[in-house]
């Protein structure tokens, strides 16, 4: 191991570390949990993969569906400059697996929601108020930007946390150990400061 | 023995219609009424649990991914030498990969839901999903306006093809797919020890 791998192992693992010691410091385990075990689901994911391959020939994948929403949405301003864009050359807007199944997934998240008693029905989380506030305007414009830097990331490195951290990582996909690894050194990155700093 | 690169009729190699066949989308919409039912049940449709995670805390989503990933493995491997199903292997490319990663990462943690998660958080009523999905709508479109430039810079850095850990470790698949799901599952009873939750 180099000496500039060692130091950012020990950083990544002492930071933590030292910040949790502090007093009064947000912990998220102090807000509900999830509400079924995380083996059971994950492997429920698991075996939709199976499905998801065998029906559909398709690996599970969310990023993809804003990609085409922006197709769509651009080719009503313009369609001519929209159809000349490289990606969109590539990967034209269309009504097809990816775009169902994102929309599906919201209905999913929805029922199993509703059902569970856990439907929430809110602007903000308590976690987000209890260190930034109140103000709905201040979390619009994160979670925006935050979206802007998510979905640019994921086109740039050929998916996100279903495309490539889980659908990508199981086929043994290079590509997916790599991205998924950074997608994690950047969320802890930008987390720890968020909240500790 | 059938060679499982050949065998799957439904070939990846489909006709860009403006619309997919209905088999296709109705395989779709269920498809992605199992994923988010499951996200939301999993916790991770939660602003908490998911920046938890990035924050060292909550350990659910790493649990579900993880589990995913080695259910996921061995049934995807098991189809695939029966030539069930084709592989989606994406092509390694250093450059995008870890500097997409590392965005992605970064605007993960701001907007506090990946994409998949997201649309599972905007059917439970977390309302705050929305803004980061303009958001990714936005960011989708900003990769798309820079994809012609791009294409010719970052992602031709390290760009390695389609590559697989097996043959980056010269293991035979299957014999990865075993190493793999014991080593995930170890680290999974390692985690469950440490972390609970």
């Amino acid at each position: 191991m180099s000496r500039a791998t060692s130091i950012a192992f020990a950083v990544l693992t002492l930071l933590p570390i030292t910040i949790f010691g502090s007093e009064g410091a947000i912990d998220a385990r102090d807000y509900p949990g999830p509400a079924w075990s995380p083996y059971l689901v994950g492997a429920g994911i698991g075996v939709l993969s199976w499905l998801t391959f065998y029906f559909s020939d398709k690996p599970i994948g969310a990023s993809s569906f804003y990609a085409q929403v922006a197709g769509f949405i651009g080719k009503l301003f313009s369609k001519r400059h929209t159809e000349s864009l490289p990606y969109f050359k590539e990967n034209p807007p269309r009504i097809g697996w990816e775009l169902v199944f994102v929309i599906a997934t919201i209905a999913g998240g929805f029922i199993a929601a509703w059902t569970g008693g856990e439907f929430e029905n809110v602007w903000l989380n308590p976690m987000w108020t209890a260190r930034f506030g109140g103000s709905i305007a201040l979390r619009a414009v994160v979670a925006a930007g935050g979206g802007v830097l998510m979905a640019f990331g994921a086109r740039l490195a050929g998916g996100c946390t279903s495309g490539h951290g889980i659908s990508g990582t199981m086929q043994l996909n290079v590509a997916s150990w790599i991205a998924v690894v950074c997608f994690f050194i950047g969320g802890i990155a930008v987390a720890l400061p968020l909240f500790f700093l | 023995m059938i060679d499982p690169g050949k065998a799957v009729k439904m070939s990846s190699a489909e006709q860009p219609s403006p619309v997919a066949s209905p088999g296709k989308l109705i395989g779709g919409v269920i498809f992605g009424l199992a994923f988010g039912f499951l996200l939301q049940k999993g916790g991770v449709g939660k602003y908490h649990v998911l920046l938890g995670q990035l924050l060292l805390q909550d350990w659910t989503v790493v649990k579900i991914m993880m589990t995913a990933v080695v259910v996921g493995m061995v049934g995807i491997f098991v189809l695939h030498h029966f030539a069930k199903v084709n592989l989606h292997i994406k092509p390694t490319k250093l450059g995008p990969n870890i500097i997409g990663g590392l965005l992605f990462g970064a605007g993960f943690a701001l907007m506090g839901y990946c994409p998949g998660t997201g649309a599972a958080a905007l059917g439970q009523g977390s309302w705050d999903a929305l803004f980061g999905m303009v958001g990714l709508v936005a960011g989708s479109w900003l990769y798309a306006e820079l994809s012609g430039p791009l294409k010719k810079t970052v992602e031709k850095w390290g760009d390695l093809g389609k590559l697989t850990l097996a043959e980056v470790l010269h293991v035979p698949r299957g014999v990865l797919v075993a190493i793999m799901a014991v080593l995930l599952t170890a680290v999974l009873v390692a985690l469950e020890r440490f972390f609970p939750r």
